[in-house]
């Protein structure tokens, strides 16, 4: 890539005024460093994921609302983790939070465990039992 | 406290704290140099792996080999520790930075506030500097950011015990001996005999094969995984080649102005051909990544433009298989 050729489009950076360094050649082939804000194919890729996650959060909240899953369930996609980033946070199996994700096993979690997941949510125990849906 | 710390921007997170952190104590060593003798480039398909539900691509070795080697090969000794409980961790960060030492942090992604909000996944294998603390906030050089920038003392806390996959726990490391007569050329012989070992590597998995097996699937998800997935699969392929600082097309430029530098080193003209060549086998990379977000983007539902994506792939690890045949002959 030559310098001249370093994608300058607006990208999830830019919004943010930052920039990151790339590595291009200069007119007589040298390599040199350059700045660029952005360039689309990333930002379509990132636009994909971020997409991808919000359908998952949509559909948990769905689930919860109709009692098929608990708020468990709900808040790992709020905060954009799977089972094993959830389970280790918690410190528990993850067969163990998969089952808490069951509204009857979530019912009667004692306060302890409870407390555990808000902490990893960030929340307080009140916001864990019952998801805003507004 | 505040040590006499140089921020330098880097493309890539790892090279550039170990390029930062030596060239605070004295061993003028670029970004490029730190990657190509610490055998940076890599490629790697984890299939039970999954990242963001999607198998794991990776283009670069595992976090924290890079400087390992890159020590190994210059003969410089880097401290590391890991910690178990929080409150040891930042006592020794704090007893590091009273003693005017910059030390080197592998942290999580996620709770970085000062990234952009879409930047921040559950991704552990991230490189910081941390240079100094006031009352409230830790100084923080971070080598993609173009300036300083801070985190408050819980945040650091909360990004070094991030969990999950290649979780940091607290690590934290910097250089403590660097010898006065280092053997470059060795060094940068050695780390291209590396690099070319393992992207030639006898594993189906691995380097220019495992390159050539992920266009084959290429080929295959849309029938087998359904085309949603399918465009999630290709999506997660181009994130990993260039947003979440594994990079691929972004790394073989790199990889080139090592190439370049070294040439002058070694006093070796075919290693500035080849890397003549390597840039143009990034710019594959980059047109690669341009019709995969075409196709996803627009959800294309032939099945043809996969194919003519696969075909693109094994192009690519095609001239790599060459490529890097060549560059073994030429330091030999």
């Amino acid at each position: 890539m030559k310098t001249e050729e370093v994608p300058q489009d607006k990208g999830n950076l830019s919004n943010k005024n930052m920039k990151e360094l790339v590595y291009a050649t200069d007119e007589k082939g040298n390599y040199t460093t350059a700045l660029s804000t952005g360039w689309e194919p990333k930002t379509i890729a990132l636009s994909n994921s971020i997409e991808e996650i919000s359908e998952r959060i949509a559909i948990a909240k769905l689930q919860v609302e109709n009692n098929e899953v608990s708020p468990i369930c709900y808040y790992m996609e709020l905060c954009r983790m799977d089972i094993g980033v959830l389970s280790s946070y918690v410190g528990m199996w993850q067969w163990r939070v998969k089952r808490h994700f069951k509204p009857k096993v979530f019912a009667g979690l004692s306060e302890s465990v409870l407390k555990k997941y808000a902490e990893t949510f960030n929340i307080t125990i009140a916001e864990l039992k019952q998801i805003k849906t507004s | 406290m505040e040590t006499n710390f140089t921020h330098h921007q880097s493309a890539h997170c790892e090279n550039g704290v170990a390029s930062n952190l030596l060239k605070h104590n004295g061993l003028n060593i670029s970004e490029p140099m730190v990657f190509g003798i610490g055998s940076g480039l890599f490629f790697v398909y984890i299939p039970f792996l999954k990242v963001n539900y999607a198998p794991a691509i990776s283009y670069r070795p595992m976090p924290g080999l890079i400087f390992n080697k890159l020590a190994k090969r210059l003969g410089l000794k880097i401290k590391r520790q890991k910690f178990s409980s929080e409150t040891n961790a930042i006592k020794a960060l704090d007893e590091n930075l009273k003693n005017n030492i910059p030390s080197g942090l592998q942290v999580g992604v996620y709770n970085l506030t000062y990234f952009p909000d879409e930047y921040r996944f559950h991704f552990n294998a991230h490189n910081l500097v941390v240079y100094g603390k006031t009352e409230t906030d830790y100084l923080i050089s971070d080598p993609v950011m173009e300036n300083v920038t801070t985190l408050t003392h819980a945040e650091l806390n909360k990004v070094r015990f991030a969990k999950g996959a290649f979780a940091p726990r607290g690590q934290m490391y910097y250089p403590i001996q660097i010898p006065v007569n280092i053997d470059l050329k060795g060094a940068i012989i050695k780390g291209i005999k590396n690099t070319c070992r393992d992207m030639l590597a006898p594993m189906p998995i691995i380097g220019v094969r495992g390159i050539r097996y992920v266009a084959k699937l290429i080929k295959k998800w849309p029938v087998k995984e359904g085309i949603k997935k399918a465009n999630h699969y290709l999506a997660q392929i181009v994130r990993m080649q260039e947003e979440i600082g594994t990079g691929g097309g972004g790394f073989r430029f790199i990889y080139a102005a090592f190439l370049q530098e070294a040439s002058v080193i070694l006093d070796n003209k075919e290693l500035q051909v080849l890397s003549l060549e390597m840039t143009a086998i990034g710019d594959m990379w980059r047109d690669f990544a341009v019709e995969a977000s075409r196709v996803y983007k627009n959800r294309s539902t032939k099945v043809d433009v996969y194919n003519t994506l696969s075909d693109e792939l094994l192009a690519i690890a095609d001239k790599e298989e060459v490529f890097f045949k060549k560059l073994r002959l030429a330091i030999k």
